[in-house]
């Protein structure tokens, strides 16, 4: 149970919020163009992985906003959190 | 006052008797003492079986590390509580508890019988013996393992005890209240920080609260007044909260805790009056200070574990807290000087004592002093044997070789009713490890102690590794100090005076004469499991600690092994010959002491367990006799059934009124989403599969919401109220994850759009009412108003007035009749519905329930998403490839309609099922066949809508079948338990293809 600083709302607990998945998967502006390999590339590859992983939030019982976060999955240890849009931070 | 009572303490009032019964017999103790030491002084040592060679067993400790005493508490169905440990619990009148593990009773058990068998039930004994013969696990195995696994008894009825969570945020919470976590917290609150500290007795101050030694002296006072003086100032501080009969049950990340806190069952039954029982602290600190303490370890030895043998400063707490003697004739047993001090206690009672102990001499001052005192002391010993069956009796000592390893000389016996027993100090690391911390091997002790690396926590104490007083009391200061980064302190310049240990040494499986495949040293007093049980799984090629563990059942039980795990990783590390520091322990989990599943559900119980959510109209269908359905949260409307009809009389008689003149819904609960924008056509465009950009304001619009993966997720129909302006409604079920969905959308993929969503569901009540009558009733309701098909066609939507009340009425179907919505604000949303029943009075107008509304279109052929649909199914294989755009040039989901595995044309595809008998009604979720000859038999699609149509007056389904567009007219079987039924795949259109009620 870590804490989230929402960067609407300021710290709150995780059970406001809900995770949504690996960040920076941004949706092709062409899909008819691509291929059926192409197109799963972008529909089903995720990383999960044991570290430092870039993942998506949604402050679901809060501001409804999503951000970015930066988080070390294998201690839970948050590393940044970032506005949807913004770059994210180089290690 | 029993013989074993020597002695008159402050925290046992003497004046105040208290009865209980245990195992059917009453005794009597005092107020201030637990169970566990009223059952000491009344001569109590054998209050349970072991688990599994049924060896009487006695209390052994006085705390919450406790393998053996573990009772159940009270006798009522509903309150009845197993597994609870004697030393925990504090005495009540009226307290009634029984042994557990036992038939039929403690001092006679027929499961004694394993004792004697032993040799033949080993380590994975289960696991090799009960493999074959294969047909005998059903019937005898498995019934006869679970007759004799398990301890106590679970209760039958369910808990009337009331608990409650609490949320608390502090700076600094400190974990136990002996002698470390006092100063810590004094320190903490006395520097303005908000502080709580938390301690699982009944009372503050550890071990220090009864050390009255010569030896261990703080300001030149006895280490117990100091400690006194010390609570009471704390008890005067502002920013601090005390919280006794509070034990920490896990340590998460981000400093979030969990505590339970025994508030009544400490009361006599008649004291409690029904107020909470536990309560569960969610406790999130800046700041956590570990100071738990230590574990004192037992010893490794043959025959271990008689009744009397106990740990030594538990025996000292007893004597020197609770003023019970646990023998007369009394024997320690140590390799350490810790054991000095209850020998010391026990000689200044007048009690018989002698120690022996492993190491070769010793010349720290209590050592010393309990040679003054004239104690005898068996130097360079180790006990090879004990005796006495219910109770120890007598032990057989004898020489240690130079090395530890063997024993030599002559065996002498000596006469006990006590053996007090002391390996030395295991600090309890669970805390620090729970939070993600790591430990390092110490090798001069043997000890696992704290890696600190964290920020937001350190440990101090015992828990650190500290063991001498002055080296807790200074490293605690300096510690805390650094830590919290303040300065004031009243520990700055403390005396300390303390004997010292000088000499240490460790045998982690003690020698006998007796060859070691005979002996029964046992390591997991409660799991029975033995030094020979470790070294067997080793010799079967089990190397990590945590496969020797689970072969085994090494520290599974409910004591999670606080007494055993040391000796399991010492003994495997000098059998394999690796060094213990390098083979790391087992992990400690949360809870670290059982919790009640009262306290972790809180007030989460009854009709609070999960929200219940009522339409506006609620009050009238219960008056109206409606059994209810539960869709998700909500409470919908089922069935009215008239008089003592049932589920079918009443769906025929509603569906049938309904089509013949009018049927009223409550339609309030589909989801509504109000979406607002200068982009919001656009916006629409991309999330549905169909086109918006050209749908006229005032006129409305069916649309199917897929997934990025192609498979249909929602549906419903969306109005366009003005130019920037729309209302979407969604599934009933589906709402909350339509908007979550929307907004991910919105924020994340296409921020440029500028389009507002929110979620209306509660603030409109909707009455919908069809058939061929409801044109004339919605005439009735609103006398101004053009019902005509040219001012107000299918699909259409205007404003409308009740009584100067607003309300929107669309002109849309789901049943595939003449039909109206009227929306209304929510307050009045009952007004409107009797409204609406009282204008369709003449016309017989029928209030139906969800199961009706499901028959009315399933005749229609209309799809429920959710009962028709998957998650796999695309509009393609619903047949309903009209609704897919195929001029957009991208909307959700519309690139995965065309993948490889998308576009097979033996997808399950959704079709209509027309059973050969009329009568025969399909069941939902029904496998279908072609072909029973070929085996093993192919499934090729399930029934997914099945219902008696009383408008066509047979029975028809939906169904989806491998290839079903290609099959109408086909004959395909449905294969049931007792019967094939035969059916003939049909179009899933059943009634009016034309829409010519629609347009009535």
């Amino acid at each position: 149970m870590f804490l989230i600083n929402c960067p609407y709302c300021g710290e709150r607990d995780q059970s406001e919020f809900s995770c949504g998945g690996e960040a920076h998967i941004v949706r092709p502006k062409q899909p008819t163009e691509l291929s059926d390999d192409q197109w799963a590339e972008y529909l089903f590859m995720r990383k999960n992985i044991k570290g430092v992983q870039f993942e998506r939030w949604n402050h679901a019982h809060g501001c409804r906003k999503w951000f970015n976060m930066v988080r070390d999955t294998s201690n839970d240890k948050i590393h940044a959190i970032y506005k949807m849009g913004e770059k994210p931070p180089v290690e | 006052m029993t013989k074993f009572r020597v002695n008159k303490t402050k925290h046992v009032d003497q004046t105040k008797s208290v009865s209980f019964n245990f195992d059917g017999k009453t005794y009597y103790g005092f107020e201030g003492d637990t169970l566990a030491s009223a059952l000491l002084a009344n001569g109590v040592h054998l209050v349970g079986r072991s688990f599994k060679y049924h060896r009487p067993r006695g209390i052994m400790s006085c705390g919450s590390e406790e393998p053996n005493a573990i009772c159940q508490i009270n006798e009522d169905a509903d309150l009845t509580e197993p597994n609870v440990r004697a030393t925990e619990i504090e005495l009540y009148e009226g307290l009634i508890a029984s042994s557990q593990n036992c038939w039929p009773s403690v001092k006679f058990d027929i499961g004694g019988i394993n004792n004697f068998i032993s040799p033949f039930i080993p380590a994975g004994f289960y696991y090799k013996t009960f493999m074959w013969p294969k047909s005998f696990w059903k019937r005898i195995y498995e019934p006869l393992i679970r007759m004799s696994a398990g301890l106590g008894k679970s209760p039958t009825k369910p808990d009337p005890e009331l608990y409650n969570h609490k949320y608390v945020h502090c700076d600094v919470l400190i974990i136990g209240g002996g002698i470390s976590g006092i100063i810590a917290s004094k320190i903490a609150a006395k520097n303005n920080l908000k502080t709580i500290l938390i301690e699982d007795k009944n009372i503050l101050g550890g071990s220090t609260i009864f050390q009255k030694n010569e030896n261990y002296k703080i300001n030149n006072k006895f280490s117990s007044e100091w400690i006194n003086e010390q609570i009471a100032e704390l008890k005067k501080l502002d920013n601090l909260t005390i919280k006794t009969r509070t034990s920490l049950a896990a340590y998460h990340s981000y400093n979030y805790l969990l505590a339970k806190e025994n508030i009544s069952d400490h009361l006599p039954l008649n004291k409690r009056n029904g107020d909470i029982r536990q309560r569960l602290w969610k406790i999130r600190a800046d700041k956590v200070i570990v100071a738990t303490g230590a574990l004192e370890r037992p010893l490794v030895f043959n025959n271990n574990d008689r009744p009397g043998i106990m740990l030594s400063n538990s025996v000292k707490k007893y004597l020197d807290f609770y003023g019970v003697s646990c023998g007369l004739n009394n024997v320690i047993f140590t390799n350490n000087d810790s054991a000095y001090e209850t020998a010391v206690s026990f000689k200044e009672k007048g009690l018989s004592v002698e120690i022996i102990d492993i190491r070769k001499k010793s010349n720290s001052k209590i050592v010393k002093n309990a040679e003054k005192l004239g104690i005898k002391i068996y130097w360079n010993s180790t006990i090879v044997n004990t005796f006495g069956y219910r109770k120890i009796n007598s032990v057989e000592i004898m020489n240690l070789s130079e090395d530890g390893s063997n024993v030599v000389g002559d065996k002498n016996r000596i006469n006990c009713d006590c053996l007090a027993i002391s390996g030395g100090w295991t600090p309890m690391v669970h805390m620090h490890t729970q939070s993600g911390g790591k430990l390092d091997f110490r090798e001069l002790d043997k000890t696992f102690i704290p890696n600190e690396i964290d920020q937001n926590h350190i440990n101090v104490g015992s828990c650190n590794g500290d063991f001498e007083l002055e080296d807790i009391i200074n490293n605690t200061n300096n510690k805390v100090k650094n830590f919290l980064k303040v300065s004031e302190s009243d520990f700055e310049n403390i005396s300390v005076f303390n004997s010292k240990e000088l000499d240490k040494r460790n045998i982690w499986l003690l020698p006998s004469y007796i060859s070691e495949g005979k002996c029964k040293s046992f390591i997991d007093f409660q799991n029975d499991s033995t030094a020979k049980d470790i070294k067997l799984a080793l010799r079967e090629g089990f190397k990590s600690i945590e496969h020797v563990k689970r072969y085994t059942t090494t520290g599974m039980a409910t004591d999670q092994g606080k007494l055993s795990n040391m000796h399991a990783l010492g003994i495997i590390a000098e059998t394999a010959g690796v060094k213990m520091g390098t083979l790391g322990t087992t992990t400690f989990r949360p809870p670290f002491t059982p919790l009640t599943f009262g306290s972790i559900v809180g007030r989460s119980v009854g009709k609070f367990f999960d929200t219940i959510r009522k339409t506006s109209i609620h009050e009238w269908h219960i008056q109206n006799n409606a059994k209810f359905e539960n869709v998700g949260q909500w409470k919908r409307p089922w069935y009215y059934p008239i008089n003592d009809e049932g589920l079918h009389d009443a769906v025929q008689r509603e569906s049938k009124a309904a089509r013949d003149s009018a049927g009223i819904l409550d339609a309030s609960t589909l989801g509504k989403i109000d979406i607002q924008g200068t982009d919001a056509s656009e916006f629409l465009n991309r999330v549905y599969t169909n086109a918006w950009s050209k749908l006229g304001i005032g006129k409305c619009r069916y649309g199917l919401m897929l997934n990025e993966d192609g498979m249909v997720y929602d549906d419903g129909v969306t109005t366009r109220l003005g130019e920037n302006h729309y209302l979407m409604t969604t599934t009933t079920g589906g709402a909350a994850n339509v908007l979550s969905k929307l907004e991910d959308y919105l924020q994340t993929e296409w921020p440029e759009l500028d389009v507002y969503l929110t979620s209306v569901t509660d603030h409109y009540s909707t009455a919908s009412i069809c058939g061929p009558n409801s044109k004339k009733i919605l005439t009735k309701i609103f006398p101004d108003k053009d019902f005509s098909d040219d001012t107000f066609p299918h699909m259409s939507y205007q404003n409308g007035k009740i009584d100067e009340i607003d309300c929107r009425i669309m002109r849309i179907s789901f049943t595939g009749e003449l039909s109206y919505e009227i929306n209304i604000e929510s307050k009045y949303g009952k007004s409107l519905w009797e409204k609406c029943i009282e204008a369709g009075k003449e016309f017989k107008i029928t209030p139906y329930g969800t199961e009706t509304m499901h028959l009315l279109r399933a005749e229609k052929g209309f799809i429920i998403v959710g009962q028709d649909t998957d998650g796999t199914m695309t509009p393609i294989d619903l047949q309903m490839d009209w609704i897919v755009s195929k001029k957009k040039y991208d909307f959700i989901g519309k690139r995965s309609l065309y993948r490889s595995d998308t576009i097979r044309e033996d997808r399950k595809q959704l079709v209509g099922l027309l059973t050969d008998d009329p009568n025969e009604i399909l069941e939902e979720g029904a496998q279908i066949v072609s072909d029973m000859s070929k085996k093993p038999i192919e499934m090729i699609g399930h029934v997914t809508s099945s219902y008696f149509s009383p408008n066509l007056n047979k029975s028809i389904a939906l169904a989806v079948v491998k290839s079903g567009k290609k099959m109408n007219g086909q004959k395909l079987i449905v294969p049931m338990e007792n019967k094939n039924i035969n059916v003939t795949v049909s179009d899933s259109v059943f009634l009016d293809k034309e829409n010519k009620r629609i347009n009535a």
